[in-house]
């Protein structure tokens, strides 16, 4: 291999690696959102779509201003915090214990589970006339319907991430003598905890869009109430500002998870 | 403290792996479990641990162990075993938490675990950032570190590369030149067996049985990379076992 290496004559292998591998692109995500917009406020001002069929994002701009001015956001805002943060707590830290006791216990495995795939599919708004008798038409109910509906996708995610924990990790803390509960501190928790995080992703999902069924009933503030008001007054824009408000109470949820993520699972590779 | 195999027997369901095993490991002594694929090597080393009960028979300790022995049944793991989410120093002091050895107590016995294993530079990192010969030597500093009076290792070194293998075999004889330590090796790589066992125990196929014990009276530290009377012992241990490997391979092919 002595002499030069001389570009030959032939065709370069084709590079059919790369993606599959998450990159950060910060950029897309707002661009997406603003292709949007910028299409929708154009399309209602030039008329080719109708004022009753989307409302221009501008004037919706305007209400939101208007909430902002006169004080009503953070009236509205502040019981919908309260609640989501409550019911979701109440039920995402429920549903993380019972899924580790499920994860953990083959007998309450087998009682419970059939019990979870029994409560799933109903949709807990159908059961809110019920909550309002348990727990009363205030906050009580409203708790109860988030709780529930975060309940039950934490205790599946979180189970299902018990099961994924690499036995012979398990079987390691046993060989060195570790107690029952430094296993589970220790071994199992850190080891569920990537499944249970996208777990939670879901459940607060869920949590949101319960909040405004909880706010059907009852509910004087919100944003629930305040989206139910306007759709029954057939008002779009004040319906798109609440709407709004949801993705980005949305985003914020997931942002908050992605940066726990990113805290607590750097080890990951 | 000793230990001693008592005519064990072991069935999974009704795949009988192990007849009629009986054995001693001398305090002191790295025993070499050598057999072919299947032969139950790994559920043999699972029933010395504790982590497994036998059909019959029964594993015996011989003795007191140490006074000062956290963990006197230790296990090296093939694959490592360490927890991803705790740094190096973190996965040895796992182990120590649970015996309330805190501070500057579980400081000094990582500290020097760590200098014995080559690996103070490393304290903080995490697994992921560590080469496989380096992981495999975490898992060693960390059975260190309970002060086992047997060490149970299972083809510790098959996961690594030739090179690596070698120097962790140089490192493996120089820990027990200084301390001298009770091991039972199960492997597949003959060299291995013939550099690090005092006495090398071969099994035969499934159903495994004890077929031929070799004795290696040469010191460890004399062993070296390639030597003649190695070979012949290796030698031999291959004859003894090639029929058996064959056959177990030949009754796979069966199934
Ligand atoms: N938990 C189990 N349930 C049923 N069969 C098992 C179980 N564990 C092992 N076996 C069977 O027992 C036999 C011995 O397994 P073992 O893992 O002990 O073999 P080994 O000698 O360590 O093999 P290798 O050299 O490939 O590691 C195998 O045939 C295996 O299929
Ligand atoms: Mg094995």
């Amino acid at each position: 291999m002595s002499e030069q290496m001389k570009p030959q004559s032939g065709i370069e292998v084709r590079f059919r690696g790369g993606g599959f591998a998450p990159k950060s692109r910060r950029w897309v995500g707002p661009l997406v959102f603003v292709v949007l917009i910028a299409l929708m406020e154009w399309g209602t001002r030039s008329g080719w779509i109708s004022a009753l069929t989307l409302p221009r994002p501008s004037d919706v701009l305007a209400t939101f201003q208007d909430l902002w001015s006169t004080g009503m956001l953070f009236k509205h805002l502040a019981p919908s915090l309260t609640r989501l943060a409550v019911g979701a707590a109440i039920g995402a830290s429920v549903g993380v214990s019972v899924g580790i006791l499920i994860g953990l216990s083959s007998y309450i495995r087998a009682g419970l589970v059939p019990l979870v795939a029994a409560i799933f599919p109903i949709p807990k708004i159908a059961l809110l006339p019920l909550f309002v008798i348990w727990f009363g038409i205030d906050e009580g109910s409203k708790y109860a319907l988030i709780a529930f509906g975060t309940f039950t996708p934490t205790v599946v995610a979180t189970y299902g991430a018990v099961d994924n924990v690499d036995r012979s990790l398990i079987r390691m803390g046993q060989s060195f003598g570790l107690s029952w509960q430094s296993i589970v501190r220790k071994i199992v928790l850190p080891g569920a905890m990537p499944g249970i995080l996208s777990g939670l992703r879901i459940s607060l999902a869920i949590a949101i869009i319960l909040l405004v069924a909880a706010e059907m009933l009852g509910a004087e503030y919100g944003i629930g109430a305040y989206i139910l008001e306007a759709g029954s007054l057939y008002d779009l824009e004040r319906l798109f500002a609440g709407v709004v408000i949801l993705s980005l109470l949305g985003v914020v949820v997931s942002t908050v998870i992605g940066w726990i993520e990113r805290r607590l699972l750097g080890w990951r590779i | 403290m000793d230990l001693q195999l008592d005519r064990i027997c072991h069935a999974y369901g009704d795949t009988e792996v192990l007849r009629d095993i009986s054995l001693e490991i001398p305090q002191g002594r790295i025993i070499c479990l050598v057999g072919p694929s299947g032969c139950g090597k790994s559920t043999l080393l699972r029933m010395i641990g504790g982590l497994e009960r036998p059909s019959a028979g029964r594993v015996l300790q011989v003795g007191e162990p140490p006074k000062d022995s956290l963990n006197p049944l230790t296990y090296v793991f093939q694959d490592f075993a360490l927890l991803p989410w705790r740094s190096v120093r973190g996965n040895i002091s796992l182990v120590l938490e649970d015996h309330g050895i805190k501070g500057a107590a579980a400081d000094q016995i990582i500290e020097d675990v760590l200098a014995r294993t080559k690996l103070s530079d490393f304290a903080k990192a995490l697994p992921k950032q560590l080469s496989g010969g380096m992981k495999q030597r975490v898992a060693i500093a960390r059975a260190l570190a309970v002060n086992p009076s047997v060490m149970l290792m299972d083809e510790p070194l098959s996961a690594l590369d030739s090179q690596t293998r070698e120097l962790l075999m140089d490192d493996l004889v120089a820990l027990w030149t200084r301390q001298p330590f009770t091991a039972v090796y199960v492997t597949h790589n003959l060299a291995e067996a013939v550099r690090l066992g005092h006495a090398i125990v071969v099994l035969s196929r499934r159903p495994g049985e004890i077929r031929e014990v070799v004795e290696i009276d040469k010191p460890l530290a004399e062993r070296g990379y390639g030597d003649r009377d190695l070979e012949e012992v290796q030698k031999h241990l291959w004859t003894l076992m090639r029929d058996e490997a064959r056959a177990a391979d030949e009754e796979l092919l069966d199934v």
